[in-house]
């Protein structure tokens, strides 16, 4: 749910990183929250679990400036991977205004893309959102893994398994080396302020 | 579900908030929406992180509804946090919003749920009714 101050002339708004585990998400917001200043950036939260998964989520706010005399606030969230914590993930996607889906790329990955996907289709759905008609972006991270010896989706495959239907903007990306980090934010926070201002004039 | 506030309305909560809620001694008191937006904040929050409090607070009311939903209740009405020195109350507002108050050790969380309870039904009807 974004959330619209007239007193301050501020939009919020909330963008969650999903996708299946270990495949990147935190590791995203790690890359922003290294990358950008002081002054665009809050605190990084993350809830102290123990090993490298995410139990609950991450968060990280973000300042990205004015549009029309209105300052943007964006708040990131990511939520845990494995199948398992399908409970946190709705907790987490509660009042979503836009969604990255980082895909791993990794060969053996293949179908636990397309069962989060499919897990975010049917989350959104028990929500009464449409996943054609509320902003995302896909991410197809670890792209720096071609040429090492693990085998790797090609892209052409990757928008074969999830980007058919959608035909939604997608990145190649490497968020540990920060290769389409802010690619992909750049693209999805574009595409949220505009669903949400659009929404915002049609009240 | 977006929410957009008037200059007017948010002058209305606030207004109902520092009368209410500040004056019942609290040090802090913040509304956020169960996605985790920060709506007002008030009282002295030097130091705090009023952001990520906003967000750790929504997941914490989200998390402890699905406890309530295992032991057979829809929600907790309320949630009372106690420390050495400073307290956290978080009270439901509506269906949508959660009212938290940070208080020290010399108020008493009688007073503080009581001018709580008072000013949820303030804000419920600003907020655009239950919501």
């Amino acid at each position: 749910m974004s959330f619209i101050d007239l007193s301050k002339n501020e939009v919020q708004c909330k963008i969650v990183f999903y996708g299946p585990g270990r495949g990147g998400k935190t590791t995203n917001l790690l890359y922003l929250h290294q990358a950008m200043t002081d002054s665009v950036r809050g605190k990084m939260v993350t809830i102290d679990t123990k090993g490298d998964r995410t139990l609950f989520f991450d968060f990280l706010p973000l300042a990205l400036g004015q549009i029309q005399g209105l300052s943007i606030k964006i708040q990131l969230y990511t939520v845990p991977g494995q199948v398992m914590y399908n409970a946190t993930r709705k907790l987490v996607l509660k009042g979503v205004d836009g969604i990255v889906f980082v895909a791993d790329s990794l060969k053996v990955q293949k179908e636990k893309n397309v069962e989060s996907l499919e897990n975010l289709r049917q989350n959104l759905a028990e929500d009464n959102v449409d996943i054609n008609e509320i902003p995302l972006v896909l991410q197809y991270n670890k792209r720096d893994l071609g040429g090492s010896n693990i085998p790797i989706l090609s892209v052409e495959e990757m928008q074969e398994d999830m980007n058919k239907e959608l035909q939604v903007p997608w990145f190649s990306g490497s968020a540990l080396k920060g290769d389409g980090v802010f690619e992909t934010l750049r693209a999805i926070s574009k595409v949220t302020v505009k669903y949400v201002s659009r929404k915002l004039l049609s009240r | 579900m977006d929410l957009v506030l008037s200059k007017e309305s948010i002058d209305n909560i606030i207004s109902a908030l520092d009368e209410d809620v500040l004056r019942a001694g609290a040090d802090c008191v913040l509304l956020v929406d169960r996605s985790g937006n920060l709506i007002v904040n008030r009282g002295d929050p030097a130091n705090l992180d009023v952001v990520a409090l906003a967000a750790l607070s929504a997941a914490n009311f989200g998390a402890t509804a699905e406890i309530a939903k295992l032991i057979g209740e829809d929600d907790f009405a309320l949630l009372f946090h106690k420390g050495k020195n400073e307290n956290i109350h978080f009270t439901k507002v509506g269906k949508g919003f959660i009212l938290i108050t940070l208080f020290g050790k010399d108020v008493s969380l009688g007073l503080i749920r009581l001018n709580t309870a008072r000013v949820t039904d303030t804000l419920i009807p600003i907020l655009g009714g239950e919501l």
